[in-house]
């Protein structure tokens, strides 16, 4: 086959890109734009303020990577809530079954997504943490 | 008046020192924005932005990667032959500085009642009224762009590490093989000329308001020149001697700091060579429109082409994945060397009836 031809094709098509807007994102100064559902930091949803969770434990049984600590405990209303709530960011793998898993849709995930900390215990997430502000 | 040695005035060696500084410098200057200009460049052709971090739109990154390559820790691998490990970057260094001294980058310009010819090894002769050059000065550069490749092959030599020893061997028989058919696309262009002055060829050129380039004479010699001196210079695709995938990084593996740089300045410096030689010799060297009423114009000229065709050679890197080592053989002895030789017979043959 003429070898010339898909050089210079080759060089064309390099030449129109060099004009077409770059996909680059500045990533510290420019944000991305994370999907509505991308599955980012858990958020524990609020409701009177205080955590729609009842401690019902199916989030750390559907869990596959077991890294969600729940303690529940009754509170002045007899109502059962948890008093742990701890997700082990280093073992999450972010699959949002813990989400779909729960009846009374207390826990979400949000678009927050870096989550790099200098110790291991940083890691753990408390309740006060995940609480959704 | 003044000082005078050897019957020449002061000024007239201090306007030929400042010639010479100048020119180098430009030189240095754009080996090093030669590198900020690859990265942008083909950052664009691959939909991306390059470098924005350093300065306005990284504008300072040649600077940035001087500093931090200056102050590398300096290795030397305690198997390599130190003396020739030292030597290599600067064998590879020097002659891509030098061939730079015979390339006319403008005509005459007269400078305090002095006739500066913009060649730094030629002088105008007043009584004679023309301008003297090394009259060999093509030969000149394809002497000094040979001595290069001691250099790298020497640098594989001396790593004594077999990444390296295969890159100066890679690098040796690519150079070898590339610098016949170089040598002999440019005779076709001594055929038309005469000479092998380069002050002349560009004069050869001017015609035509300064158009008449022997690129439209011998379009298919300048195409030959051009890729056979990408060859030569080892730049993609016939970047074999340090083909990353295959070599880690060929004759310079063992190689930091500043000496590293030292064999990144040689290889951008070679591509400004290179360019400024297929500009003198096919572009027309710095002739163009009005260059003799405005004879600064000419460095204008010759620094656009110069520019042009290192655009070219980075848009080439851009497109181009890294030949095989039997096709670039292939490619250099069994297509370009016999199109050469009946380049040569064609231009003899309408040289001889026309």
């Amino acid at each position: 086959m003429n070898p010339i031809t898909p050089i210079i094709n080759g060089m064309k098509i390099t030449f129109k890109h060099m004009f077409l807007k770059p996909v680059t994102l500045q990533y510290p100064t420019e944000r991305p734009k994370v999907s509505q559902r991308f599955r980012g930091l858990h958020g524990l949803k609020v409701s009177h303020s205080k955590a729609k969770c009842v401690a019902c434990y199916l989030c750390p049984t559907v869990c596959p990577a077991k890294c969600i600590t729940v303690e529940a405990a009754e509170d002045a209303n007899h109502d059962k809530y948890a008093s742990v709530y701890e997700i082990d960011m280093l073992r999450c793998i972010f699959c949002g079954y813990c989400v779909e898993a729960c009846p009374v849709d207390a826990l979400k995930m949000t678009g927050e997504f870096e989550l790099a900390n200098y110790h291991r215990q940083d890691f753990i997430y408390s309740k006060e943490r995940l609480l959704e502000k | 008046m003044g000082i005078e040695i050897l019957g020449l005035p002061m000024m007239y060696y201090i306007a030929m020192v400042a010639k010479v500084l100048v020119a180098f410098v430009f030189v240095l200057l754009t080996v090093a924005y030669a590198t900020y200009a690859e990265r942008k460049i083909i950052g664009h052709m691959q939909v991306r932005l390059g470098p924005m971090r350093t300065g306005w739109h990284g504008l300072l990154q040649p600077i940035a990667d001087g500093v931090k390559l200056f102050f590398k820790e300096e290795i030397i691998p305690s198997q390599a032959s130190t003396f020739a490990f030292l030597v290599a970057p600067l064998i590879a260094l020097i002659p891509a500085f030098i061939t730079f001294a015979v390339i006319p980058f403008g005509g005459v310009i007269e400078v305090a009642g002095y006739k500066i010819p913009l060649q730094i090894a030629a002088y105008y002769d007043t009584a004679a009224g023309q301008v003297y050059d090394i009259n060999v000065g093509v030969l000149y550069i394809l002497a000094m762009s040979s001595l290069g490749v001691y250099g790298i092959v020497l640098a594989g030599w001396a790593s004594n590490s077999k990444y390296s020893l295969m890159g100066g061997l890679r690098a040796s028989a690519q150079m070898i093989s590339y610098e016949l058919a170089a040598g002999l696309a440019i005779i076709s262009v001594f055929m038309l000329s005469g000479t092998l002055s380069l002050n002349k060829i560009v004069a050869l050129q001017s015609g035509f308001g300064g158009f008449e380039w022997y690129l439209f004479k011998q379009p298919l010699a300048a195409f030959m020149f051009f890729i056979c001196s990408l060859a030569e210079i080892n730049r993609t695709p016939f970047d074999l001697p340090e083909a990353e995938t295959e070599l880690v990084s060929g004759f310079c593996t063992e190689y930091s700091s500043m000496k590293y740089a030292m064999f990144f300045m040689a290889e951008y410096a070679n591509m400004v060579t290179v360019c400024a030689l297929t500009t003198t010799l096919f572009l027309g060297g710095w002739n163009g429109p009005l260059t003799a009423a405005f004879p600064l114009l000419g460095p204008v000229y010759f620094i656009a082409k110069v520019y042009f065709l290192m655009f070219v050679c980075m848009w080439i890197r851009a497109t181009l994945p890294r030949y095989r080592y039997d096709q670039l053989m292939h490619l250099g002895w069994k297509v370009f060397i016999p199109v050469a030789l009946v380049n040569i017979v064609v231009t003899g043959i309408i040289g001889y009836f026309v």
